[in-house]
C-alpha cells in the first residue's frame, strides 16, 4: 500500500483539569503525544519497514500547540503530518471530532488508517468506529496482531468472549491496543530529521467542513453540570525521595492489610 | 421518550449487563422500552428474557450474516429498528462490540452519543447522564442536542430485576446490511478459558505491567505477592508480550477482580485494565511516569522506580513478619 495514516491525539501533560466555566479539558497547558498513540504509530511504521507501506502519516484535530505531538510522531519516524486547527472546532464531542478526521482521511485516501486504543485523557475509546462509518469504511477495533495481505488485512482482536482472527480488504480502519507491539524510542537523530519533515496545519475552511457541523455548535452531546462524585476517599500521593517501601508500608499497616 | 435497549448475549443468554440497563430503562417508566437482539437463526427463542426485564417490544434480526460478533452490521439494524419503530433513546452497556455500535450509529444518524455514564436520570423533561470522568474524580452531568440520543453505559451499572415471565411481542427485523458493514469476516474464533489462579477469589492481588521492563523482572510482582500472602496477576500488554499466560490477565477482555487490596506495579491504567480492577478496595500504584492513567483512580500513588522501591518494600514487610 502507498499510505498508512495514524490519528494521533496531543494529551495535557501531568496533572489534568476540567476548566469550570467552559466545562471542558483545560488544554491550555503543556501537552504531550498521547502515550495509547505510539502503538499505533509503531504500528505503522513496522508496516512501512516491512516495505508494506511507502508512507506514515500522523493526523490530528487540536489547538494550535498540538504540532509539539505531530513533531514527535515524526521523530518515531512519520513521513509527514496534518493537523487540523481551527477555533471553530474547539469543543468538538465525538462525533464532531470524527467529522473533522474522516474531512483529512478523505483527502489523504489512505489505505489504512490506525487509531490507539484510547486518549489518556478521556475514557472514549469509540472515535474509530465513528469516523469509519462516515468513510463507509470496515472497522475492526482492540486489535492485538497485524498482518497485511495482498490488498487486505489479517487482525487478531481480543473481546469479552475469547479472541477473533478478522480478514478485511483494505482500505480498513482499524484501532490497535497496547498489546500490539513495543513502541520504539525517538532518537536523537529521529528528532534531527522531524524538523525537516513536512507539518501542515489545515483550517476547517481548506478541508471544505462546514464549520457549523463541528465545534460547541455541531457536537450532539453537552456537559450540564461538574460535580465531586462520591469519592474513593482522597488518594495519597508519594514522589519517591528514597523512602517510598516506608510510606506504603506504615499505609499498608495503618489499613491493616498486612 | 422512547427508549430502545441493545441486547448482546452468547446464543443462550442475553448479558446479565445488558439486562440491568433494560431494566433502569423500563423503571424510568415514561414511554415504550424496546429491546433489539441480533443474532444467527434461533436468536429469537432468547426473547422472553429481555420480556421479563420489561421490554414491551423485542426486534429480532436473525440470520447467518449476523451470526459472527461485528458491529457495523447491527448499526445496519439498529438504525431500521429506530427508524420504523419511532425511537429517539438507544441505550448500550458497553463492552467491545457495544461501543463500535454505537459510536458507528452515533456517525450514521448523527445523534450524540454519551459515553462511560454510571446512571442516568429524567430531570425537567431532559436525559441527564452521569459520567465518571479524569479517572473519576470528577462527576459529569452530560445531556444531548439532538433528536436521537444514544447513551452507553459503563459495564455493571445497573443490577438486573426480572418482573416475572412475560409474552413479549416479537417483531421480525429484515435488515439488508449495507455492503462496507460486512467486508470483514470473522474467520475464526478462540474462546476465553477459564484456567489459571483463582483471581477472583484473592484477598491481594499483585498485578505486572510493562513498566516492569521484561519477563526477567516479573518476579518482583510474584515476591511481593507470595510475601502478602497474594496471588500474581497480569496486564494484556503483559501477557501479549509472552512474559506469563493469558489465565493471568485482568481487564475487560480478561478477568474481573475485586481483592482488598490490588498493588499495580508498572501498570499504566488503560481503561481496559481499569474495568477489570475498579471494584478492589484499596489500590497501590507504584509507577515511574507521573502522567499514569492509574494514579487518576488509585488511593496510593507511588511515583517511582519499582526496581528500587518494592525490593525494599518486601525486606520491610519481612522484617515485621519477623522473617
Amino acid at each position: 500500500m502507498d499510505k498508512v495514516a495514524v490519528c494521533v491525539k496531543h494529551v495535557p501533560d501531568g496533572r489534568m483539569r476540567i476548566d469550570p466555566d467552559s466545562k471542558r479539558m483545560d488544554r491550555s497547558g503543556p501537552g504531550e503525544l498521547n502515550a495509547f498513540d505510539l502503538n499505533a504509530l509503531e504500528e505503522a511504521l513496522r508496516i512501512k519497514d516491512a516495505a508494506g507501506a511507502t508512507e506514515v502519516i500522523a493526523v490530528s484535530m487540536g489547538p494550535p500547540q498540538a504540532d509539539d505531538s505531530l513533531r514527535t510522531a515524526l521523530a518515531m519516524g512519520a513521513d509527514r503530518a496534518v493537523l487540523v486547527s481551527d477555533p471553530d472546532a474547539a469543543g468538538s464531542d465525538m462525533l464532531a471530532t470524527s467529522r473533522v478526521l474522516a474531512g483529512v482521511l478523505d483527502r489523504e485516501r489512505p489505505q489504512l488508517t490506525i487509531f490507539g486504543q484510547q486518549a489518556s485523557d478521556g475514557t472514549g475509546a469509540v472515535l474509530w468506529s465513528a469516523v469509519a462509518e462516515l468513510l463507509q469504511l470496515p472497522v475492526v477495533s482492540q486489535v492485538t496482531e497485524l498482518t497485511v495481505l495482498e490488498g487486505a488485512l489479517r487482525v487478531k482482536r481480543q473481546t469479552e468472549r475469547g479472541d477473533d482472527v478478522i480478514e478485511m480488504p483494505l482500505p480498513a480502519v482499524v484501532a490497535v491496543t497496547d498489546a500490539i507491539n513495543e513502541p520504539r524510542y525517538v532518537s536523537l537523530r529521529g528528532q534531527m530529521a522531524a524538523k525537516r519533515k513536512p507539518l501542515e496545519t489545515l483550517t476547517l475552511g481548506e478541508l471544505g467542513i462546514d464549520p457549523s457541523s463541528v465545534g460547541v455548535t455541531g457536537s450532539m452531546t453537552t456537559v450540564l453540570n461538574l460535580a465531586t462524585p462520591p469519592s474513593r476517599g482522597s488518594s495519597i500521593r508519594i514522589d519517591d525521595e528514597g523512602h517510598a517501601a516506608e510510606e506504603i508500608l506504615s499505609f499498608l499497616a495503618q489499613r491493616e492489610l498486612l | 421518550m422512547s427508549t430502545l435497549v441493545f441486547l448482546e448475549h452468547d446464543g443462550t443468554q442475553i448479558d446479565a449487563a445488558c439486562l440491568g440497563v433494560l431494566t433502569k430503562a423500563t423503571s424510568l417508566g415514561d414511554g415504550a422500552v424496546g429491546a433489539v437482539l441480533v443474532g444467527g437463526t434461533g436468536t429469537a427463542a432468547l426473547a422472553p428474557q429481555a420480556a421479563a426485564c420489561g421490554a414491551t417490544t423485542v426486534f429480532v434480526a436473525e440470520d447467518e450474516v449476523f451470526a459472527a460478533p461485528r458491529s457495523q452490521p447491527r448499526v445496519d439494524v439498529l438504525e431500521e429498528v429506530a427508524k420504523t419503530g419511532g425511537y429517539d433513546t438507544i441505550w448500550f452497556s458497553n463492552s467491545v462490540l457495544a461501543a463500535d455500535v454505537a459510536a458507528g450509529l452515533s456517525a450514521r444518524m448523527a445523534a450524540g452519543l454519551n459515553w462511560d455514564l454510571v446512571d442516568i436520570e429524567r430531570r425537567d423533561g431532559q436525559l441527564v447522564g452521569k459520567r465518571l470522568a479524569l479517572g473519576d474524580s470528577v462527576l459529569v452531568e452530560v445531556s444531548w442536542r439532538s433528536a436521537c440520543q444514544i447513551a452507553l453505559f459503563r459495564t455493571g451499572s445497573f443490577e438486573a430485576q426480572s418482573t416475572g415471565a412475560a409474552e413479549p411481542e416479537i417483531r421480525t427485523v429484515n435488515t439488508t446490511p449495507r455492503p462496507y458493514s460486512l467486508a470483514a469476516s470473522i474467520v475464526e474464533h478462540v474462546p476465553k478459558t477459564d484456567e489459571g489462579p483463582a483471581l477472583e477469589d484473592a484477598e491481594v492481588i499483585v498485578t505486572g505491567g510493562m513498566g516492569l521492563g521484561g519477563p526477567e523482572h516479573f518476579a518482583l510482582a510474584e515476591r511481593l505477592a507470595e510475601i502478602l500472602g497474594g496471588v500474581v496477576g497480569a496486564t494484556r500488554a503483559v501477557v501479549y508480550a509472552g512474559w506469563c499466560p493469558s489465565s493471568m490477565q485482568i481487564g475487560q477482555t480478561g478477568k474481573t477482580v475485586s481483592p482488598k487490596l490490588y498493588i499495580a506495579l508498572g501498570v499504566s491504567g488503560a481503561v481496559q485494565h481499569r474495568v477489570g480492577m475498579q471494584r478492589s478496595k484499596t489500590i497501590v500504584a507504584i509507577n515511574k511516569d507521573p502522567n499514569a492513567p492509574i494514579f487518576e483512580f488509585c488511593d496510593l500513588a507511588v511515583v517511582g522506580d519499582v526496581h528500587t522501591i518494592v525490593p525494599a518494600l518486601i525486606d520491610l514487610i519481612g522484617q515485621r513478619k519477623g522473617t
